[in-house]
């Protein structure tokens, strides 16, 4: 690589591929055709491997459900797969089990945790520091640890195979995280803007109220729906906690299809086309800020 | 607690934007720390007061719940519980440490412990690696960039079971698709999940798939923050592809790396849906890491065995702890502040 004193901005528009022979020396940022090569195809094989799995359910999905072993990619493509799944299982059941559970999980932890990850990002009390480990240490929380105890303490209550049950148990995992995702959010608004709400004689509430939160409206969006992503896939509680057809959430339900005698892939597939879509979507489209705020919220902790 | 409000408060002196209040009140004598650091206080600790409060209904109560069940014999036949309408009252009883001692002593946790190490320290490193490699080809100028990591990040999008679930859909034995891949290459099948190492790797290997998006997305950001203007002088003095890597590249990122390292070791520490939908922890027990073992006590065996989950629920919760201070501890001397 040659040390040329060429300003950055050039490299990225000058670069037909006629204009260099092999005797020019490459300029800043540019590299040979082999490399390119290389460079595209390691990423077409990671991009393979990272789709396909993927891909195959779905185009499984579409075969009728004895030609799902069948190595074709396409095979009678029909949606009967889809709807044998709604006519002849539980699974819309499953799948308003799994919404109303990850829902409310997802609005009680946001509610809670809003004005925690808001204090823990602006004022210095007494408690803080404890807190913060607190909420660090809950989120690397076993799930062996809790799962005894809270089954015990369920059974006692008579919420067992309650919806209700599963919501409180999944706050374990939101709070925490909600708390301290969005003490990451909140760090990123300016402390200006909390100084000009003092000025104007609102409380410490009132400035959260009234200026803060509108302003972290994008956070907390972020939060709630990876709070919900959480719950949505959650696997543990949700088998040891519901039984019964007609309690499982959709990780319960898709369990229900593939286990030791047998599994009938027609269905599963379907299913999990069903369950990955929103999820997916929703994902792709908020994962930028995502990580934003985790390592916001991690690395200034 | 009087000493550490004091000390706190001295601290807090500078940047918080709430001690307008306190200054306004000019500098009486306090009647007492404590009624001064309320008055000082009072907000910050009522908008805390809800997690608080939930932390320690909801985690803090089932821990020293779950903490006195480990110090006890209980089991499935006498917790308390009620058959029809009868309530049978709690019988068992307080052993002390004997479910430590033999859980230490026994070789079935020593031998999971290992496996789960085993696990961790490879999925966390395999991953990373690739992550790593992929952020900084992602991090070049090349055709498609986008379409790349809109594909690549398509594992972590997919709910992690439902991925669980597709590859053990293509890693069946007779009628899965990888082995009949194998298959027309003449190649016999291969037993993924049903012989012990085959068994290892392949979850090892989902688990791989499902983590690197993550590691991916996060040193791309790292990657991004690094000022282009170090590359230029490394390359001014004639540094290699290499050489930029190791100086300039990986400097850059150590703040990052160091968080999500933190981070996907303890998750898959506690990694619970790849192992038990994969393979239940079998065959026999040979995948079986501390958190499904502990799940298995407690869930799938008969009768239930509360009181030895719950002891290994406590030592995975220790193991971590320690693992987490070590870090940090490491980290600091090495000079970070994280």
């Amino acid at each position: 690589m040659t040390t040329a004193t060429h300003s950055t901005a050039a490299p990225a528009t000058a670069r037909p591929a006629a204009e260099h022979s092999a005797r020019t020396p490459r300029k800043r940022g540019e590299r040979s055709p082999i490399a390119s090569v290389a460079l595209h195809l390691t990423l077409i094989v990671a991009s393979v491997i990272a789709v396909f799995p993927v891909l195959w359910v779905l185009l499984t999905s579409l075969k009728p459900a004895r030609y799902s072993t069948t190595t074709d990619f396409f095979k009678e493509t029909t949606f009967e797969n889809y709807t044998n799944l709604i006519k002849d299982t539980e699974f819309l059941t499953w799948f308003g089990n799994s919404v109303v559970i990850a829902g409310l999980t997802t609005v009680l932890g946001v509610f809670v945790s809003a004005t925690t990850g808001y204090a823990v990002s602006r004022f210095r009390f007494p408690g803080k520091r404890g807190l913060m480990w607190t909420l660090l240490i809950t989120q690397m929380f076993p799930v062996a640890v809790l799962i005894v105890p809270i089954y015990n303490i369920m059974s006692s209550i008579g919420l067992i195979n309650q919806p209700a049950g599963l919501v409180i148990t999944y706050l374990t995992i939101s709070v925490p995280f909600c708390a301290w995702m969005m003490k990451g959010f909140f760090d990123t608004i300016p402390r200006e803007i909390d100084e000009s709400g003092q000025v104007d004689g609102l409380t410490p509430f009132g400035t959260f109220w009234r200026l803060i939160l509108p302003l972290a409206k994008p956070g907390l969006a972020v939060t709630a729906f990876y709070s919900f992503i959480t719950a949505w896939g959650e696997v543990a509680y949700a088998s040891a906690f519901m039984v019964g057809d007609e309690n499982l959430t959709l990780a319960g339900g898709l369990q229900k299809f593939v286990n030791q005698y047998g599994a009938q892939w027609g269905p599963m597939t379907a299913a999990s086309v069903l369950i990955a879509i929103p999820a997916a979507l929703v994902f792709l489209f908020a994962q930028k800020h995502l990580v934003t705020g985790m390592s916001a919220g991690a690395v200034k902790g | 607690m009087a000493v550490h409000t004091s000390q706190s408060v001295a601290k807090a002196a500078g940047d918080d934007v709430a001690r307008g209040r306190s200054r306004g009140t000019g500098n009486p004598p306090p009647p007492s720390r404590l009624r001064r650091a309320l008055s000082v206080h009072w907000y910050a600790w009522t908008m805390v007061a809800p997690v608080v409060i939930v932390i320690g209904v909801i985690i803090g109560y089932p821990l020293v719940r779950g903490i006195w069940l480990s110090l006890t014999d209980a089991n499935e036949r006498n917790v308390a519980r009620s058959i029809g309408v009868n309530d049978m009252p709690a019988t068992y009883e307080f052993v002390g440490l004997d479910n430590y001692v033999d859980a230490l002593t026994g070789g079935q946790f020593l031998s999971t412990l290992g496996w789960t190490l085993v696990w961790t320290v490879s999925c966390v490193a395999i991953t990373f690696c690739l992550g790593m490699a992929l952020a900084n080809i992602l991090n070049r100028r090349i055709a498609g960039r986008s379409a790349y990591r809109m594909a690549l990040i398509l594992p972590w999008a997919i709910p992690g079971f439902v991925s669980v679930f597709a590859w053990r859909f293509l890693y069946n034995e007779e009628r899965g698709l990888l082995n009949k891949i194998l298959g027309g290459a003449g190649i016999d099948s291969v037993p993924w999940l049903n012989d012990p190492t085959w068994a290892k790797f392949s979850v090892i290997a989902v688990n791989v798939w499902l983590g690197i998006p993550f590691i991916m997305v996060a040193l791309l950001g790292g990657l991004q923050s690094i000022p282009s203007e170090q590359y230029e002088a490394a390359e001014m003095d004639g540094a290699t592809a290499w050489q930029r890597f190791r100086h300039v590249t990986l400097p850059g990122l150590r703040p990052v790396s160091t968080t999500v390292v933190l981070l996907s070791t303890i998750w898959t520490f506690n990694m619970f849906p790849v192992i038990f939908l994969l393979t239940r922890g079998g065959p026999g027990e040979s995948t079986q890491i501390l958190v499904t073992q502990a799940y298995k006590f407690s869930f799938e065996i008969s009768p239930r065995d509360f009181a030895q989950s719950s002891t290994w629920g406590v030592l995975i919760l220790v193991l971590l702890m320690l693992f987490a201070v070590v870090y940090r501890r490491v980290l600091r001397t090495q000079g970070d502040n994280w």
